[in-house]
């Protein structure tokens, strides 16, 4: 067990809370970097998906995990962010410029958006956020003349600088594109964290009426977060579009959504680490059941199989991990570091008291 | 003029009058205890001062503001801080960040320079940690600095609570029920805590409290409360030895009884 001896206040603020914990997220970066040298290119596209799918749901985990509001529209902002992403590639706006102003838009449209959802609580919000999601596959088929509709669009090849990315062409370069985007949206997560913004997101999760008691304004940090939320989710909408190749009004299906909030109940509410390890379930999940269904020997694929697990895990990690699988690794570990003292009840949520329902 | 001026306010929940009338005033630099049997109005006082209820009438003014004209959240930035009866923290943060969102009133940054973390960030949030530190070493509670609120015991909570409305640096502290589910040991170390509140850092202090002995301790004067209208109001003594008072708490019955036993006896 390692012990903190803090002697600044910028113990408590810095990003990595000792050399250790900077050298394994710094041996992390390595590994990510030497990736493409370790894996041929399906299993590199698989970990770009990864990083992909990552961005969007920490875009979804800094509504739903940070502030606690759930969200099941989250479809239609990476809708958004990929059409207004590539409307302006294709208006000849340069993808450097064009993605972070899609993420941007995004932002704006889903903070105004926003305002009179987040009057709604809980199950409310989440289905008129779900409403929205659906609604949007309308919308991109009567945008035809800008969205292609039904037919799609074919975005054009991604140019940084004069260099050419392309999916098939230049894979790796791919990658470094998607784990930069990554790597800076992670950064921003962190850095609100640790700033008030981040503590009044916690603030409104876990109290409305005493956020309101030490001056937070509930209903404008809700906007924001919302906002925030759905400028990341844009950028990883962008992404995942461009990725595919092609996209039309049923590639970001209200389905989406609810992957996306499984994938951060499954990795862990309230952590960065949990919309990673959300990723990686989500993006090979559907692979390890191809290969458990071959080894079986069925030979024909069963229609909804992923949907049916995808749905037994949530609510398997509902009833039995509501920490998800971070959760489980943090207990793992003070396991270990007490062992052989861990308690078994260390961890169970101990009930608050008298908590009354007058004010709410 | 008064710190925080109270008049005529009356506050009606369906056919319940939850506060009648009422009328009072705190001055800078005292303790001020609200008295009164369970369902007198009290925490609703509180609200009122809050902003989380609008009366039907009546004025509420601290330090020459408008309380009425503005919204819950717009009430700490007066420097009016708060706990609750039933303990409102936020349950999966730690101590630390509980008390950090104490600061809110303070901070200055926009949203762009927080997301980008730059310098000026760094210095308002070292500043703000100072001032939580301080905050922390008052109350003795280092050794729970870095715990999450879910995890601890109900007399923490309680002090973390009162950190959390001193590290906003209020000039009026509203307590409700600060005692109340303390040990005989916790509630001596509230009552030094809220003598130092008023005599060190210069808060004034609204409380609301049930256990008179701690009341006649810290409070300079007294507010008695019943069905949400005064019944007396004066130093301590004063209003514990009111008849009107005794009445409200022990019921007409056991005045009445007495005065029998006392007719009998002659
Ligand atoms: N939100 C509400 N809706 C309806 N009635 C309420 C509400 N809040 C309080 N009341 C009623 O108003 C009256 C005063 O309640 P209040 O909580 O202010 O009492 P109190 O003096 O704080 O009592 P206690 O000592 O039990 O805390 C009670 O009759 C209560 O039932
Ligand atoms: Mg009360």
């Amino acid at each position: 067990m390692r012990f903190h001896f803090k002697t600044t206040y910028d113990d408590d603020i810095r990003l990595f809370i000792d050399g250790w914990k900077l050298f394994l997220y710094g041996a992390l970066l390595v590994l990510m970097l030497a990736l493409p040298w370790m894996i041929d290119s399906f299993y590199l596209g698989e970990a770009n998906n990864v990083l992909i799918w990552a961005v969007c749901g920490l875009g979804l985990m800094l509504l739903t995990g940070q502030t606690g509001q759930a969200s099941l529209g989250h479809s239609a902002f990476m809708a958004l962010g990929c059409y207004s992403c590539v409307l302006m590639m294709q208006a000849g706006v340069p993808f450097i410029i064009a993605l972070p102003v899609a993420g941007v838009i995004t932002g704006c449209i889903g903070a105004l958006i926003a305002i009179p959802a987040l009057k709604l609580h809980g199950v409310y919000l989440a289905i008129a956020t779900l409403a929205l999601a659906i609604l949007a596959d309308d919308i991109i088929v009567l945008l035809e003349p800008w969205t292609g509709g039904v037919s799609g669009i074919v975005p054009p090849d991604i140019v940084i600088f004069g260099y050419v990315v392309n999916r098939w062409g230049n894979p790796t370069e791919w990658y470094y594109m998607t784990l930069v985007v990554t790597l800076v949206v992670t950064l921003l997560y962190r850095n609100l964290l640790r700033a008030p913004l981040g503590r009044s997101f916690a603030a409104v999760r876990d109290s409305e009426i005493s956020a309101q008691a030490m001056g937070v304004d509930v209903a404008r940090t809700k906007t924001i977060a919302f906002g925030l939320s759905c400028a990341i989710t844009g950028l990883g909408g962008a992404l995942m579009g461009l990725f595919a190749g092609a996209f039309n009004n049923e590639t970001f299906n209200f389905l989406l959504s609810i992957q996306l909030l499984m994938m951060i109940v499954v990795g862990g509410l309230g952590f960065i680490h949990g919309a990673f390890l959300g990723a990686i379930v989500i993006a090979f999940l559907p692979q390890l059941l191809s290969i458990v269904s071959d080894m079986m020997g069925s030979g024909v694929a069963i229609p909804g199989l992923e949907s049916a697990v995808f749905g037994v895990i949530l609510i398997v990690f509902i009833l039995f991990e509501p920490m998800g699988l971070y959760g489980r690794w943090l207990k793992f570990r003070v396991f270990l570091e007490l062992f052989p003292f861990a308690r078994k009840d260390m961890f169970k949520r101990q009930k608050s008291y008298l908590k009354t329902e007058r004010l709410r | 003029m008064s710190l925080l001026e109270i008049e005529g306010v009356t506050l009606k929940f369906g056919g319940v009058t939850a506060v009648n009338n009422l009328s009072m005033k705190v001055e800078e630099g005292e303790v001020f205890a609200l008295v009164g049997p369970n369902g007198a109005g009290k925490s609703t006082v509180f609200n009122l001062i809050s902003r989380f209820y609008t009366p039907v009438s009546g004025s509420i003014k601290f330090d020459g503001h408008d309380l009425l004209q503005m919204s819950p959240h717009e009430v700490p930035s007066l420097g009016i801080a708060r706990t609750f009866q039933n303990i409102e923290l936020f349950h999966q943060a730690t101590v630390l960040q509980n008390l950090l969102v104490g600061r809110h009133r303070h901070r200055k940054a926009g949203l762009v320079p927080q997301l980008l973390h730059l310098p000026s960030v760094r210095a308002e949030e070292r500043a703000h940690r100072e001032a939580v530190e301080e905050v922390i070493d008052f109350l003795d509670l280092q050794p729970y600095r870095d715990k999450m609120i879910a995890g601890l015991p109900y007399g923490v909570r309680k002090v973390v609570e009162l950190g959390r409305a001193l590290a906003s640096k209020p000039r009026l502290l509203l307590l409700d029920e600060p005692a109340s589910g303390l040990s005989v040991e916790e509630t001596q170390n509230m009552r030094w805590w809220i003598d130092d509140i008023r005599r060190q850092m210069g808060i004034t202090v609204l409380m609301v409290e049930h256990d008179m002995g701690l009341v006649g301790k810290v409070s300079d004067r007294v507010l008695a409360l019943a069905d949400g209208a005064k019944l007396a109001e004066g130093t301590p003594a004063e209003v514990q030895s009111h008849p009107a008072v005794i009445e409200a708490y022990l019921g007409t019955s056991a005045i009445s009884k007495t005065a029998d036993a006392k007719g009998a006896r002659t």
